[in-house]
């Protein structure tokens, strides 16, 4: 039916009312979410325009500069572009393992009255402010690592590259593991709501050919959740990429490209919080409204990727070759 | 009732959009010339769910035992209805706080202070844009700032020192170290506390063997500023390599973030070693080095040293100086002016009662305000440069006429 294809719409005779309250609340609803996409893109050409003046010194050699020299005014952001993406990647691998294992906990395993209060309490991560888990990371993981975790992967894994050099508590490791518990709620949440979705008749089917609990989980539900799943990855992988507080209070700040996660680094969110307040006008703010530039155009490339991908897996899913 | 895209009508809301987004953006102004204002640099950023109310405290201090006021929150003291506003160093906001507190209540009721320390940097782009009344900055401005500032002036309020601060455990004594020997660790080319250099300076103390954990400011600071220049200034190879400035190119190093950062970082590593302002060294209990001057003699760190780093060093006109390296022997080497800047005539601001109280109150914190610097470890200037202080502040005026009368 041709009402059903567009959902949310009534016709205009199920209301009974004449022409003057819908156009006038769609003109509403439309300025308000034009309203948003018209900030974004105010923010692209603002930046842009700010950051002229190290665009023309640099060109694209700023994406690939490794120096980070104020007094000399040679810029560079890859240091800031790599610390960024490793603490992101480190942290959406363990947080996607982590959540997603406690997301299926929850949704399958868990008996009733555990389910709520412990869906609760991994929701109530999220609303943790990013100061308190630097603060938390300061005082609390950093020791911690430092005296029960690292000489066990110094001894085991000492000799590959990740590991390497003396620990200080603030490193790439410490930032990564705080950004795994901001991002494992976010996960969590949304990969338990999306298994929720799966239909009954799913796992029944599965059930009624013999399958295990796990055979069920890992060929009947997971696969149907796939798209959803990913949609919460994405979503994680979003706030690492712009959690700024508790990583600069625990990644060491120093703009360093180094394979070993026991050094320090930095990110572009970490620099600018650091730097920016006290920045020259001129080339250094220009420099440094360039890598806000950078940070945000890679959030709404991970964006656009991801809702590219899970289009793709939709299709796919529709077309029926799950 | 569908809504049937056409391609043209995809181009036209697509154009409709740009349009709009260049208009809005182009009504946004002269974005450069105005300062993140009161809140603390990480609000600026977007960041995955950051609450807002927490941005006010820089890094949380991570200090622990009696630390002073967290000096990346605002300092608002007053009740009254002429309301001065400025920005800048963290350097001294112990002292300011204590002065704008006794000058609100006991001076004059009707005035109240605002003062954001959101660092010297900060404070200049503040007070060149004309957002604050005045601004305070550790670093003198260089000259191209000065073309960009015309009028603006430097008034020194007191004189502090940064030493360096260390995590040894087992040396109860202070360590003694020069120039030489700080620039050596700080540019990597010392790596661990038992090098020859280093135990040269102190025979008969056992130095431990392990590394040099190097801490220094991730922030824009007055007091990089005054470590570098005074680096800059007994090493040539520093000066060209990296250079002196409130952010400059660390060699080697963890970054903390603002005084209490860096002390907190130090306290926590062992083996670590940092540099912060005296008055944060001393209140957190952490052991500071002693320092060989340029007269080589071996001094400490106190108000009396900091205020011989000034002897005997001729302040120009415009008080732009710097005291690092002192020739006088009884001088400690890393040490700094930090100034408040106002505009001669007063053209930033825009009535008379704030002019005049803002007058007043430089006028009564280079006089009775220095009585408190001894006892938060700060050196007041001395007396002939007091005597030029007083020249200069009869000099300001607003709307042509002199704001201190007296």
């Amino acid at each position: 039916m041709a009402v059903m294809s567009t959902p949310g719409r009534l016709p205009a005779q199920a209301t009974g009312r004449g022409a003057t309250g819908d156009p006038a609340f769609r003109r509403v609803a439309l300025i308000l979410a034009t309203s948003v996409i018209i900030v974004v893109i105010a923010m692209l050409i603002n930046m842009t325009w700010e950051s002229r003046e190290s665009l023309n010194q640099f060109g694209l050699g700023f994406l690939v500069g490794q120096v980070w020299d104020p007094v000399h005014l040679v810029f560079g952001a890859l240091p800031f572009i790599y610390g960024t993406v490793i603490t992101s990647l480190i942290a959406l691998l363990l947080a996607g393992f982590v959540g997603l294992g406690t997301a299926i906990f929850l949704a399958e395993i868990a008996p009733g009255w555990i389910r709520t209060p412990l869906s609760f309490l991994v929701e109530l991560l999220a609303a943790i402010p990013s100061v308190v888990y630097g603060v938390w990371g300061i005082f609390i993981l950093g020791p911690f690592l430092k005296s029960n975790v690292v000489p066990g992967l110094k001894a085991t894994l000492g000799g590959t590259p990740f590991f390497q050099g003396a620990f200080y508590g603030q490193s790439i490791l410490t930032a990564s593991l705080v950004l795994t518990i901001m991002v494992l709620p976010i996960v969590a949440a949304i990969s338990r709501d999306v298994i929720l979705t799966v239909p009954a008749s799913q796992r029944e089917a599965m059930i009624g050919l013999g399958a295990t609990r796990w055979e069920v989980i890992s060929r009947a539900v997971l696969p149907y959740a796939r798209t959803g799943i990913l949609g919460a990855l994405i979503l994680g992988l979003g706030r690492a990429l712009g959690e700024t507080m508790a990583v600069t209070m625990l990644i060491g700040n120093r703009g360093q490209i180094t394979p070993s996660l026991l050094k320090a680094g930095d990110t572009l969110a970490s620099v600018l919080a650091n730097q920016f307040a006290e920045a020259q006008a001129g080339l250094q703010r220009s420099s440094l409204v360039e890598l806000a530039l950078i940070l945000l155009v890679i959030s709404l490339a991970v964006n656009a990727v991801a809702r590219l991908l899970v289009a793709r897996a939709g299709q796919a899913q529709g077309a029926g070759r799950i | 009732m569908h809504l049937t895209i056409t391609r043209r009508t995809q181009l036209a809301t697509l154009t409709g959009f740009t349009a709009a987004g260049l208009l809005l953006s182009a009504c946004g102004g002269e974005a450069a010339t105005t300062v993140p204002a009161t809140t603390a640099p990480a609000t600026a950023m977007t960041g995955g769910a950051m609450t807002p109310t927490t941005m006010t405290g820089g890094a949380m201090t991570p200090t622990v035992g009696a630390a002073p006021a967290p000096t990346n929150t605002a300092v608002k003291v007053g009740s009254g209805s002429v309301l001065i506003n400025g920005a800048g160093a963290t350097f001294p906001v112990p002292i300011y706080s204590k002065w704008f507190q006794q000058y609100s209540t006991t001076v004059n009721k009707e005035v109240a202070f605002n003062y954001q320390p959101i660092g010297s940097g900060g404070g200049i782009n503040a007070i060149t844009a004309k957002t604050v009344d005045f601004a305070g900055s550790d670093a003198a401005l260089t000259n191209d700032q000065m073309s960009k500032a015309p009028g603006l002036i430097h008034i020194p309020t007191v004189a502090g020192a940064v030493v360096p601060a260390y995590n040894l455990k087992g040396v109860t004594a202070p360590l003694i170290l020069d120039g030489a020997t700080i620039t050596g660790i700080f540019n990597g080319d010392i790596s661990t506390w038992n090098d020859a250099k280093i135990a040269a300076l102190n025979p008969g103390v056992t130095l431990p063997g392990g590394d040099i954990a190097v801490v220094h400011r991730s922030d824009g600071s007055g007091t990089t500023n005054i470590f570098t220049s005074y680096l800059s200034a007994v090493s040539p190879a520093w000066k060209t390599k990296v250079g002196a400035g409130t952010t400059v190119n660390w060699p080697v190093g963890l970054g903390g973030k603002g005084n209490p950062g860096v002390a907190g970082l130090v306290q926590q590593t062992e083996g670590s070693i940092g540099y912060v302002e005296l008055a944060y060294a001393v209140q957190n209990k952490i052991a500071y080095a002693k320092m060989k001057n340029q007269a080589g003699q071996t001094v400490e760190a106190t108000v009396d040293s900091t205020v011989a780093a000034a002897n005997g060093i001729t302040v120009p006109e415009d008080f732009r100086i710097s005291i690092v390296n002192s020739a006088d022997p009884a001088a400690w080497p890393i040490a700094g002016f930090t100034y408040l800047l106002v505009y001669k005539d007063m053209n930033n601001i825009k009535d008379e009662a704030r002019a005049k109280a803002l007058g007043d109150f430089l006028w009564w914190s280079e006089h009775d305000g220095e009585n408190m610097a001894k006892d938060l470890l700060y050196a007041r200037p001395a007396a002939d440069l007091s005597k030029k202080i007083e020249t200069e502040l009869h000099s300001i005026t607003f709307n042509g006429a002199p704001v201190i009368t007296k």
